[in-house]
């Protein structure tokens, strides 16, 4: 079975957010595999082991994404793809674009990725791509069930869980709970640098700029306000009541 | 010069430091107060390939360098310190000598279950009358026939109680004072070991006394030449220096990553201690000293890597690695303040765990006369 896995370098969750000149501040920041798609990861390389075949794992991201793409590799992953030309960047619309473009290169059965990233959590790089390819695709798995040409998907449906079945080829995403990501082993990590990468340009993917532009544009970065100190409010029951509900109106402007 | 990590380098660090993290650090405390040797964990990095890091893939290793293993300890040490001891005496001291001194033969047949994880080494050298001073080594092998039968006593070994081979040092020419170096593995009958000792740190750790009645081994368990044993020990010593030296580096790092989160929170006369500049001085030198220290136990490592000596180098950082790790974890308690000086936090833990590097594998008085030695005085 061959599985292809797309996954992004993200920031670091303990990492402090700073923002200059209106951009996140890269320098200095640890980078990791996004936590949803190292998931994505782990079940590939399991269903690999039962079933047979080839994980490929794939990104769209600036050079230092090798990293994250090596340490899957390092985790047992066959083969990665970086396309780190500048020139395939922009928004959800056109990472998916690129990825399709990357995926129509190459057979496959079963295409994984996280539900969402956890920087920008759009949660909509993976669907648009099952969308681009026509294939089906179930989100936000928490297990995962293949049978010969039968996918048995269990699903994390706002708490509760909803069973679908469908049939190769398909895309799914993965949901915490899926499983326990492995630590990459020693033979595992000296192994990766010797495993395939291939680097693809906007030349190679046979796109044009025209095909992949952005449709959206981000206008203003910023951090969300810092958090104050509370208020406790005192006197006669009914004055809180009013005080609270003037607070809520006029300070935060919760209520309308 | 280059100071960057090979992307190798760096995936070895990430990958211990995580699991450390999420494997260790939050098992470190418990380990201390019950003095409990954590086998679980060492199970865990056999199955990763940690017991055999810069062991060849050949015997059962995972055939990575010298900075990779030192970047390896320090994360482990910053977890827990005796976690990090019994790894290190496992593979600098047990590990090390069955691949420098053992034949093939050897290393197929006892440094392939160690590297691979199947079991822990350990190493005699120290006894009653013998420390600095190997010389003083009682314990003694005479060939009987095509075995050697070992009678003696070993003190302070570390992972003695759990080790499936230990690797140790007996006299085998009086006349001479000549010793050799054996295998013994531990389920030879004669071999037992005491019960632990009750350590003021490195508590994870265990340590124990063997007692050698009459063990009787092939005479094929030589390890090395006859009579050599004592020179070959040396070398040995060397390479257990750098790595025990990442090891202070580790316990370092964690007590000043301790004092310094609580310097910025704790609030006095109305701002957080880290604004005082009594405070920051305390930090800036700890900072500065942890990354000196890092720096001389890569230097070392490196050179051992690019087969360069780099006994010098070794006794360089074991020496002020050890010592400002004591240093560093003493300010760190004075941060603290009242809380420094209790179990609640892990500072008091680290201190007392640091002490033990000044002492073991060469005190810090061995290590300025080693380094005055090359200086040719």
């Amino acid at each position: 079975m061959n599985i292809l896995v797309c996954l992004k370098q993200t920031f670091d969750t303990e990492e402090r957010i700073v923002i200059e000149n209106g951009k996140i501040k890269e320098d200095g920041v640890k980078f990791v595999i996004n936590p949803y798609d190292e998931y994505a990861v782990e079940e590939a390389i399991r269903l690999r082991d039962d079933l047979g075949g080839q994980v490929t794992v794939i990104t769209v991201g600036p050079e230092r994404a090798e990293e994250a793409l090596r340490t899957a590799l390092a985790m047992g992953a066959d083969e990665a793809i970086l396309a780190d030309d500048p020139a395939l960047f922009g928004d959800e619309y056109t990472a998916a674009k690129v990825l399709a473009a990357i995926v129509k290169q190459r057979e496959f059965d079963l295409i994984i990725a996280g539900n969402q990233a956890v920087d920008d959590g759009s949660g909509q790089v993976a669907v648009r791509l099952a969308e681009e390819l026509g294939i089906p695709h179930v989100s936000t798995l928490t297990k995962l069930e293949v049978n010969g040409n039968q996918v048995v998907a269990h699903r994390d449906a706002e708490g509760d869980e909803e069973i679908v079945e469908a049939s190769l080829p398909l895309l799914v995403t993965a949901q915490q709970g899926l499983n326990e990501p492995r630590y990459p082993s020693l033979i595992g990590i000296r192994k990766a640098n010797k495993k395939p990468l291939t680097k693809v340009t906007l030349a190679d993917l046979g796109l044009s700029l025209e095909d992949i532009e952005a449709r959206t544009e981000i206008t203003e970065t910023f951090l969300p306000a810092p958090k104050t100190a509370g208020q406790i409010l005192s006197g006669d029951l009914a004055d809180q009541v009013k005080e609270l509900v003037s607070a809520l109106k006029t300070k935060d402007k919760v209520v309308g | 010069m280059n100071f960057e990590f090979s992307s190798e380098q760096q995936m070895i660090r990430n990958m211990v430091r995580e699991f450390a993290e999420a494997e260790i650090a939050p098992k470190a405390a418990e380990l201390d107060r019950n003095a409990r040797f954590p086998i679980e964990i060492f199970d865990k990095m056999g199955k990763l390939g940690l017991m055999g890091l810069p062991i060849p893939e050949a015997y059962g290793g995972a055939g990575a360098d010298m900075i990779s293993y030192c970047l390896a300890l320090e994360e482990i040490g910053r977890a827990c310190a005796g976690t990090g001891l019994s790894y290190e005496a496992h593979v600098s001291l047990a590990c090390v000598p069955l691949l420098l001194y053992g034949t093939e033969e050897q290393k197929q047949k006892y440094l392939v279950p160690l590297a691979s994880g199947e079991g822990i080494g350990s190493f005699g050298l120290t006894e009653p009358g013998a420390g600095s001073d190997a010389g003083g080594t009682r314990t003694t092998a005479v060939l009987d026939g095509d075995s050697w039968v070992i009678n003696g006593n070993k003190i302070f070994i570390t992972n003695g109680g759990y080790a499936k081979t230990v690797v140790l040092t007996a006299v085998t020419d009086p006349a001479t004072r000549g010793i050799s170096a054996f295998i013994v593995p531990t389920d030879t009958p004669g071999f037992s070991t005491s019960k632990p000792y009750e350590k003021m740190g490195m508590r994870a750790s265990n340590t124990v006394e063997l007692i050698l009645e009459n063990v009787r081994i092939p005479e094929e368990n030589l390890l090395g030449p006859l009579n050599a044993g004592f020179k070959q020990f040396l070398s040995t010593l060397d390479g257990g220096r750098v790595a025990i030296a990442a090891l202070a580096v580790g316990i370092a790092q964690s007590a000043f990553e301790t004092a310094l989160s609580y310097a910025k929170q704790r609030t006095q006369f109305g701002q957080s201690i880290s604004k005082f500049q009594a405070i920051q001085h305390k930090l800036a030198d700890m900072a500065m000293h942890i990354d000196l220290a890092r720096t001389a136990v890569l230097k070392a490592a490196w050179r051992k890597d690019q087969g360069l000596p780099y006994t010098l180098e070794a006794s360089y950082a074991k020496l002020f690695a050890s010592e400002i790790c004591t240093e560093t974890c003493t300010q760190a308690i004075q941060i603290l303040g009242g809380n420094g000086y209790m179990k609640e936090y892990p500072v008091e833990r680290n201190l007392r765990d640091a002490k033990l590097i000044e002492i073991g594998e060469g005190t810090s008085e061995i290590q300025r006369l080693v380094i005055a030695r090359q200086l040719g005085c």
